[in-house]
């Protein structure tokens, strides 16, 4: 599962989601994998207004990657800096969690991520 | 100017809906001069071949695009009519190759009449060699028969064009996504061609995100991902997007090098969404289950007084093992629209849209209605018929918070409690009792 979409994704529990400790999940004993992903700039610009970038930051920590900016970089930023366009890049679009768990921070559920594919489906009593 | 496309005769409903939606996604300003589902010839007006050539390029349902010469009930009008409206265009193909085909719709030609309609067009005085491969300029004399015309013994077409090739579509794709082909299907996969019109007219293009709840084998994802999209879907079962060994959805796209547009998949229930409540994608597609071949679940258990606290065995909490599968209930078809709704109305953009499939009985006693939205409008209603029922392909657009009319809240629909499948969708009962009646 890429980074970029952990970025969408916070608990499955509906209680969780009022509070502001279910995201972003916390990835735990997490596996990662690199894939090679042609460059697309535009997709990127597109991208960037709709992540949530402090989120971001607390996710690229806690993998241990080099710290981000504590703001989003503007379009026109991103034009000029290209070595912040391939790091986002290898960051959102390439990196992925291929095995592992993510972690609610609110109700403490862990979601299993198999193969790199996340499972969020409920037990009866979280539902 | 005038041009004409040459549709397909399949597919009727959907032909228009997929041009409109191409002419937005490609900001052309089209007007239908003429359409008719009867017929694979349509007029439009445009303001250039060059938006005609983009109008069309990655079209499902059209084959070509032609500017217009002349029109005219009989050849000898249309030869007045192509000496009326565009002699000053001659002289500017003067001295290219060239060739002439003849389009018979619902009609035949023999070589031999064929030659004879081309040769009738020696006033305009090409003198550029003649190529049946590679020519510079193709013209297409493109004929209308009634239907049944042999048989009625009518010996004249009821209406003839001349036009100038300009573009071809991206209709040919249908062969490279063939099911047949593709290295992963379930029993519900989407007919390849259906799915690239639904990509279309969701107006899937390189830079967007696109979603399918519903996502089973991918094919609406592999759909968008050709049209350049980045291709996101779940399933409530993990199985099929897991797939056996190395036949998965990925395989899907790495079969067809698509991998650079795979976004992810994962495993979730759209009635408890992972995805949090922000505006994300640009276009969320699928085809829900009907509850006829693929069961309408959701998470929960069928009976509402069970499982409210966890269950422990060994000390071990039994949802934390590895093998454990959460229990389902049988859900509404018409609850699951609202929610797909719903959910859209949160995680589109503006101007994004929604399409999603929706099956409806012939019989207007059982007509299944159009379910509606205040942030959604609807952009384009298709059909596909099949003998006792029919499926739409409906699509909505997220229309910007300013312009939402405040109406009164939504009527609730009452949370159905209900444990059978059969009660909670008139679908499926109507479908499983020859729709004898079903609603009455």
């Amino acid at each position: 599962m890429k980074l970029l979409t952990l970025n969408f994704l916070t608990c499955a529990v509906k209680a969780c989601k009022s509070s502001s400790a279910s995201f972003p999940l916390h990835p735990k004993e997490c596996e990662l994998v690199s894939d090679t992903i042609a460059p697309n700039p535009k997709l990127i610009y597109n991208i960037l207004p709709r992540v949530d970038w402090n989120a971001l930051v607390v996710t690229a920590s806690e993998l241990g990657f080099p710290s981000l900016p504590p703001a989003a970089p503007t379009q026109e930023e991103l034009e000029k800096d290209e070595n912040m366009m391939s790091e986002l890049h290898t960051l959102l679009l390439e990196t992925s969690v291929s095995e592992g768990m993510l972690v609610c921070g609110n109700c403490g559920h862990e979601y299993r991520v198999k193969e790199g594919i996340a499972n969020f489906l409920l037990p009866n009593h979280l539902v | 100017m005038e041009y004409m496309i040459r549709f397909t005769q399949v597919h009727e409903t959907f032909r228009l809906a997929e041009i409109k939606a191409l002419a937005v996604l490609e900001g052309i300003d089209l007007e239908v001069l003429s359409y008719s589902p009867s017929s694979p010839f349509c007029f439009v007006k445009l303001s250039s071949g060059d938006a005609a050539i983009r109008l069309v390029q990655r079209s499902i349902l059209a084959k070509a695009i032609y500017e217009v010469w002349g029109n005219g009930s009989t050849f000898e009008d249309l030869h007045d009519n192509v000496r009326a409206i565009s002699q000053h265009l001659w002289p500017l193909y003067k001295e290219s190759s060239f060739k002439f085909t003849v389009d018979s719709f619902q009609g035949s030609r023999s070589t031999t009449e064929q030659r004879k309609l081309i040769e009738g067009f020696r006033f305009l005085g090409f003198e550029g060699p003649i190529k049946m491969k590679g020519a510079e300029q193709e013209f297409c004399i493109s004929e209308e028969w009634q239907f049944d015309a042999a048989a009625l013994g009518v010996h004249a077409p009821q209406s003839v064009h001349l036009g100038r090739f300009l573009g071809g579509s991206d209709r040919e794709v249908i062969g490279k996504y063939d099911l047949k082909k593709r290295k992963y299907i379930c029993t519900t996969s989407m007919d390849a061609e259906l799915a690239l019109i639904t990509a279309n007219i969701t107006l899937a293009a390189p830079g967007k995100l696109f979603y399918d709840p519903f996502v089973g084998s991918g094919s609406f994802p592999v759909a968008c991902a050709h049209f350049g999209a980045l291709a996101f879907g779940s399933d409530i079962d993990g199985r099929s997007i897991r797939g056996r060994g190395k036949t998965n959805l990925l395989a899907n796209f790495v079969q067809y090098k698509l991998t650079d547009n795979f976004g992810d998949s994962f495993v979730a229930d759209l009635t408890n969404t992972p995805l949090r409540a922000a505006r994300m994608f640009d276009g969320i597609v699928c085809d829900p289950p009907y509850g006829v071949r693929e069961g309408l679940k959701v998470l929960g258990s069928r009976d509402p007084t069970k499982g409210k606290e966890p269950v422990f065995r060994d000390g071990k909490a039994h949802h934390m093992e590895e093998a454990y599968i959460p229990p389902k209930k049988p859900y509404g078809f018409l609850a699951m629209l609202d929610d797909i709704l719903d959910f859209a109305a949160l995680s589109l953009v503006d101007n994004g849209r929604l399409s999603f499939w929706m099956p409806t009985a012939n019989d207007q006693d059982q007509e299944i209605h159009i379910p509606a939205h205040p942030c959604l409008q609807i952009t384009s209603v298709c059909t596909q018929a099949f003998n006792r029922w029919s499926r739409r392909l409906i699509t909505y657009k997220r229309i910007p918070d300013s312009e939402v009319v405040a109406t009164t809240s939504r009527e609730q629909r009452v949370k159905e409690n209900g444990v059978n499948a059969n009660d909670l969708n008139p679908f499926r009962k109507g479908y499983f009792q020859g729709f004898k009646a079903a609603f009455r």
